[in-house]
């Protein structure tokens, strides 16, 4: 239980830096319709730019500002790539993914792996930060759970903002029907391809914070990054589903679906013992269980519905 | 208006399923002309109103509204000149949006979409407004989701929506074959109240030979993917069923063999 307990922070600052790639992959899955995979790479992508770009001397703020740069030029080449190309978007996300393993490990001077020292960097988030604000040595707006809240408070601010405007709209309406959307005149190719920019634009600030917090990007960091966000969006709806309706809380509901895995994820650990090599059979398990619900409630559990409705107009 | 000029279009052309559904089609409509399309199935009638549309790019021939040249522009840009109602009810709204985004949406047709506000409180006030018009009690649901609505409110929110930036062509393609009679009835009701009221210019395929016959002032009858029969004018004021199947089989030679045409 100690143990538990004292991993505990820990876990609900990993869920929230995860949540916002979370937030990023629910704008691609729900509100596109497009199950996209570039995020396995583009997560990554985040963590090099950010990594090297810290170790090159650069500001912490515009190491977070061009690994979101660079997430979004991954999302635009999957976006162009289904768009222009005609290739089906998971099969384009998987082409960028594949591509970007090459890209991030030139990006990373062709190593593995590169580790940041937080002794030698300021950081905004640092697992370190978690001890050192405890004991009173680094001021309490550090605390990795206070940082990356605020950080995700303003990601779901901005979003909120974007997606209530006549360009938002028209993406939400890209996403809710494509034909509708092209009778009214909205140029629905160009607005997938902003969608997946924006997408993985975030997915790949999230990496660079994960970075900073581990301190350490790696190539594999991204691997299974969408299963994760999945199962956050997922938790998330079944959980919040019932209560949050309006499109803020929608994402807020994400970001605490994130957190949930990974508490859950933890106590796993924490009292199973279970070997952590065996933690991405239990997520895949968990998120195909979810996804598979819905679709067994519609089959073996739906009432008769009268088809159409047509009759009440 | 309207210039259609030998327009051709063959689906999976060099294989087995070849199908040729426009032959060198001609249209000239006239401003304000309200044309219905009749025809078989196959005939070609969604193929000529998917072709202005843009749904995909004739293979010969030319379309031009209002003297602007469309052929090769992308559905989305030729939306600027075009309304569109589907015959599938779910086609033509969003059905997890609100019904005052689905119109602020179809508000801003043909315009550059910003970073403004997606609907001002002004907006709200005239979409009550023309909601109001339907008679469906929508204007009290404003925020409500599309989805919930039925198929017959679903086509005359879309009616509305496709009127709302008044566009230069009105497409209606049966989009009344999916309603049940009654609702059907209504909702072409407020399509000839719609088109009346803005003076619109509007093609409209329709299965029923006495909603053919009862709208509008010209019909044009398709066959085999061409023009087989168009009539207009006084000629159209006194048409009967009897002398419309008797002019199909004199254009096509052969009796009009769609039960769906003739028991409707």
């Amino acid at each position: 239980m100690t143990s538990f307990l004292n991993a505990l922070p820990g876990a609900l600052s990993q869920g929230l830096i995860w949540g916002i790639m979370a937030i990023g992959l629910y704008i691609t899955y729900r509100l596109l319709d497009i199950a996209d995979l570039t995020v396995d790479g583009s997560f990554c992508t985040g963590g090099a730019v950010c990594v090297m770009l810290i170790l090159g001397g650069c500001n912490v703020w515009v190491a977070l500002l061009v690994a979101l740069l660079a997430g979004m030029v991954a999302g635009l080449v999957t976006g162009v790539l289904h768009t222009a190309c005609g290739i089906p978007a998971i099969l384009a996300g998987i082409l960028t993914q594949l591509a970007l393993w090459s890209g991030n490990l030139a990006i990373m001077g062709m190593r593995a792996n590169q580790s940041l020292n937080v002794n030698k960097y300021q950081l905004l988030v640092s697992m370190r930060y978690l001890s050192d604000v405890a004991k009173g040595k680094q001021p309490f707006y550090l605390y990795p759970i206070f940082t990356v809240a605020m950080a995700t408070i303003i990601i779901i601010a901005i979003l909120y903002w974007f997606f209530g405007t006549e360009l938002g709209s028209s993406l939400r309406a890209t996403g809710a029907n494509q034909n509708m959307a092209r009778a009214q005149g909205i140029n629905t190719s160009m607005n997938k391809v902003l969608g997946l920019m924006i997408s993985n634009g975030l997915v790949a600030l999230s990496g660079a914070l994960l970075t900073q917090y581990q301190g350490f990007a790696d190539i594999n960091m991204g691997r299974g990054a969408i299963v994760i966000g999945l199962a956050a969006v997922i938790i998330g709806e079944v959980v919040f589903g019932k209560l949050f309706k309006n499109f803020a809380l929608k994402l807020l509901a994400v970001s605490i679906g994130a957190m949930i895995y990974y508490v859950v994820i933890q106590a796993v650990i924490s009292f199973s013992g279970i070997n952590s090599n065996y933690l991405k059979l239990l997520s895949a398990v968990i998120v195909a269980l979810f996804l598979s619900v819905p679709y067994w409630k519609n089959k073996w559990f739906a009432k008769p519905v009268k088809k159409g409705g047509a009759h009440h107009a | 208006m309207l210039e259609i000029r030998n327009i051709s279009k063959t689906f999976n052309a060099g294989t087995i399923n070849e199908k040729c559904a426009l032959r060198d089609v001609s249209l000239t409509l006239n401003d304000g002309d309200f044309v219905t399309v009749i025809g078989g199935n196959g005939a070609g009638k969604s193929t000529l109103l998917n072709a202005i549309a843009g749904t995909w790019l004739v293979d010969e021939g030319s379309i031009e509204i209002d003297g602007i040249n469309i052929t090769k522009l992308p559905e989305h840009k030729r939306a600027r000149y075009i309304g569109r109602v589907f015959q599938d009810p779910m086609m033509g709204t969003a059905a997890t949006m609100q019904i005052e985004e689905n119109l602020a949406l179809a508000k801003r047709r043909g315009k550059k979409r910003t970073l403004k506000v997606g609907i001002t409180p002004a907006e709200r006030e005239e979409y009550k407004k023309v909601l109001k018009t339907l008679d469906l009690g929508l204007e009290d649901r404003l925020t409500a989701k599309v989805g919930l609505l039925s198929g017959g409110q679903r086509q005359a929110l879309t009616l509305l929506m496709a009127a709302l930036q008044k566009p230069k062509l009105l497409l209606l393609d049966e989009h009344t074959a999916a309603l049940d009679p009654k609702t059907a009835a209504k909702v072409l009701a407020t399509t000839e109240k719609i088109v009346t009221r803005d003076h619109l210019t509007t093609v409209m395929i329709t299965h029923n030979m006495r909603d053919a016959i009862a709208h509008g002032n010209r019909l044009i009858m398709m066959y085999e993917g061409q023009i087989v029969v168009d009539i207009s004018g006084e000629e159209k004021k006194n048409l009967t069923v009897e002398y419309l199947l008797q002019l199909f089989e004199k254009a096509s030679g052969q009796a009009l063999a769609s039960d769906r045409m003739l028991l409707s």
